[in-house]
């Protein structure tokens, strides 16, 4: 069954064409935005401003802690820099420079992880950032963007852009369904959607198991069982009150995302859940594991990523909570 | 207006008197810091700052058409302090923060908290990559300003150094000028012995850039370096200066351990009267 389809969602994009589409959106909107790539922009889709805008698209080639640093230069000279390649070989070549030249200089540069978590599929897992959101999350002053749809990726685009400081965003290959109305998805940095309602358990998903999320809570609802269903699209700052709500309200929380449940979305979900309102909790995530060169839709079904396994969770945890 | 400082020569070398003095007593002070490798790269500074080469204006620190100033090698903060100080972008008793609690004059220099302070450094290799960054977006800005980065010469053994140094040759930078203080000591002993360099200048030539070589010590020759260095086109310019570590306090040169310590309140005492008769 596709992706979306017992949830009612319609096909969309693959997030990096969203992406591709989006910077070049706000690549015309400010001329201070510069895009720099490091030899990937036909995957990651920055080559759209290469064509739009040439004097503005820098490649630096296949370097990335000059990447980041150059781009950190450009930051300075006051233009908003848009550092794009795919996260696994931005954070584990350059975490020292995008450390040091944009976290601890706290500078007004933007990140483009493309192909986060494990669906670029065949291309296997030394392309893939399973780890990049935990990396990001050791960077105190990094926000941390995670869109699920074209619409999100548009405003998330633009949101990173307009936000004063430095910013990861994290970009995929697969074509995920629509969540959002075209062009208007509410969002604002550190504000959890809440895209469907529900008291028994809340599912927190971020990217890929968003529509996910959605529909396990459409299994969900054929049990009886009424899921709300929370986008954290921004990790860091996180929305503690959306969680804590979510927490009292339901009594039971799943959080699903495609990375390594260390240090991910869901461990700092839980830390909030812990102080605030303690109530049972699953994860879904990918266990301490690489994976392999496969289909995407494969290996999710391997690895326990899909909507089945969300609907197991939370099945789970409302049992739990009696 | 003019924006650049130029003193005689004999100013210049009481200004890098003073400035091996202050490097020496915030460093003695802090108990801690890197006060060889500032000392030999202060004859570099001296001229950039004060020998007519920077364009800057510290009343305006960031005004947009200021030339730049990186300091790559980064353990050379205590350096790069007392120089601004000088220059007039702070007032000099900030300098004796250096390494305190609830001070902005960090160990390693921090992008944002001290005017003057163009980059966070201190994780070596980055520096130059900052520069070409500055480069391309003067370009872009429509200013015309220069860019110049200090570089430590155990630095030139990161990878990145090359990455920068083979873009800012693509690029065509010729607006970039490195200074490289080759003091010819790494942290743990002689360059040539733990990860040589040679041949440096070949190189850098090879890479595509233009290759001077000065006595890192003389102010009159470093300055006719930077100065012909502004008039070299189509490519980015290195100055390899060829300098001594610890320079101006005789134990301090003969002795390499001092990398990464400050003198006692006793060796420093002896320093002084070494810096003051030089």
């Amino acid at each position: 069954m596709r992706l979306g389809e017992r949830a009612g969602l319609k096909p969309g994009a693959p997030m990096r064409d969203a992406f591709g589409e989006a910077l070049l959106a706000v690549c015309r909107e400010n001329p201070k935005v510069v895009v720099l790539d490091g030899d990937l922009g036909n995957s990651t889709k920055a080559e759209t401003v290469r064509q739009a805008y040439p004097e503005r698209f820098f490649n630096i080639g296949i370097a990335e802690s000059n990447l980041v640093c150059i781009g950190a230069g450009l930051a300075a000279c006051d233009l908003i820099p848009w550092i794009t390649s795919f996260s696994s070989f931005l954070l584990c070549n350059a975490y020292d420079q995008i450390r040091l030249a944009v976290a601890i200089s706290n500078i007004n540069a933007k990140i483009l992880g493309s192909h986060g978590g494990i669906t670029l599929g065949k291309d296997g897992p030394t392309q893939m950032g399973i780890e990049d959101l935990a990396l990001m999350g050791g960077l105190p002053t990094m926000t941390i963007l995670v869109p699920c749809d074209t619409a999100s990726m548009h405003a998330a685009v633009r949101a990173a852009t307009h936000h004063p400081g430095p910013v990861f965003l994290r970009s995929s290959r697969v074509a995920l369904p629509n969540i959002y109305p075209d062009g208007n998805c509410p969002f604002e940095i550190g504000v959890a959607n809440r895209v469907r309602p529900g008291t028994d358990v809340a599912i927190v998903a971020c990217g890929i198991m968003v529509p996910m999320a959605l529909d396990a809570a459409a299994v969900l609802a054929e049990e009886g069982i009424d899921a709300r269903v929370l986008d954290l699209h921004t990790l860091r700052p996180m929305d503690r009150t959306a969680l804590v709500a979510a927490a009292r309200e339901t009594g039971a929380i799943v959080t699903a995302e495609e990375h390594l449940l260390q240090g991910g979305m869901g461990s700092n979900v839980a830390r909030v859940v812990a102080e605030s309102c303690p109530v049972p909790m699953r994860f879904e995530g990918l266990a301490d594991t690489y994976v392999e060169s496969a289909d995407p839709w494969d290996m999710l079904e391997k690895y326990h990523l899909t909507a089945n396994d969300i609907v197991a969770a939370a099945r789970d945890v409302v049992a739990a909570k009696k | 207006m003019s924006d650049t400082v130029s003193y005689d020569l004999t100013t210049l070398k009481d200004i890098a008197r003073s400035l091996r003095l202050d490097i020496l007593d915030t460093t003695t002070r802090a108990g801690s810091g890197h006060p060889s490798s500032s000392f030999s790269s202060v004859e570099i500074v001296t001229a950039v700052y004060f020998g007519g080469i920077l364009r800057y204006r510290p009343q305006d620190p960031w005004w947009p058409e200021r030339d730049r100033f990186i300091m790559s090698k980064g353990h050379a903060a205590p350096l790069l302090y007392p120089a601004l100080a000088r220059a007039g972008y702070f007032p000099r008793d900030e300098i004796w923060r250096l390494r305190q609690i609830n001070s902005p004059v960090q160990g390693h220099p921090i992008q944002g908290l001290m005017p003057g302070v163009e980059a966070t450094t201190g994780s070596l290799g980055q520096g130059l990559s900052l520069g070409i960054g500055h480069v391309l977006g003067g370009r872009l800005n429509r200013l015309n300003y220069r860019v110049y980065v200090l570089l430590g010469d155990g630095e030139c053994e990161a990878g990145q150094v090359w990455e920068a140094a083979m873009a800012a040759a693509h690029f065509k930078a010729d607006t970039l000028t490195a200074i490289l203080d080759y003091n010819k000591y790494q942290e743990t002993g002689p360059i040539s012995r733990e990860m040589g360099l040679e041949p440096l200048a070949e190189k850098w030539r090879g890479f595509g850039w233009s290759v001077s070589e000065v006595d890192g010590h003389d102010i009159s020759a470093l300055i006719q370096a930077l100065q012909a260095a502004q008039g070299i086109a189509g490519q980015p310019s290195i100055i390899i200066a060829h300098t001594v570590k610890g320079k101006g306090v005789s134990f301090v040169e003969a002795d390499f351990t001092f990398h990464g310590r400050a003198l006692t309140p006793e060796q420093a005492v002896r320093a002084r009267e070494e810096i003051l008769c030089g």
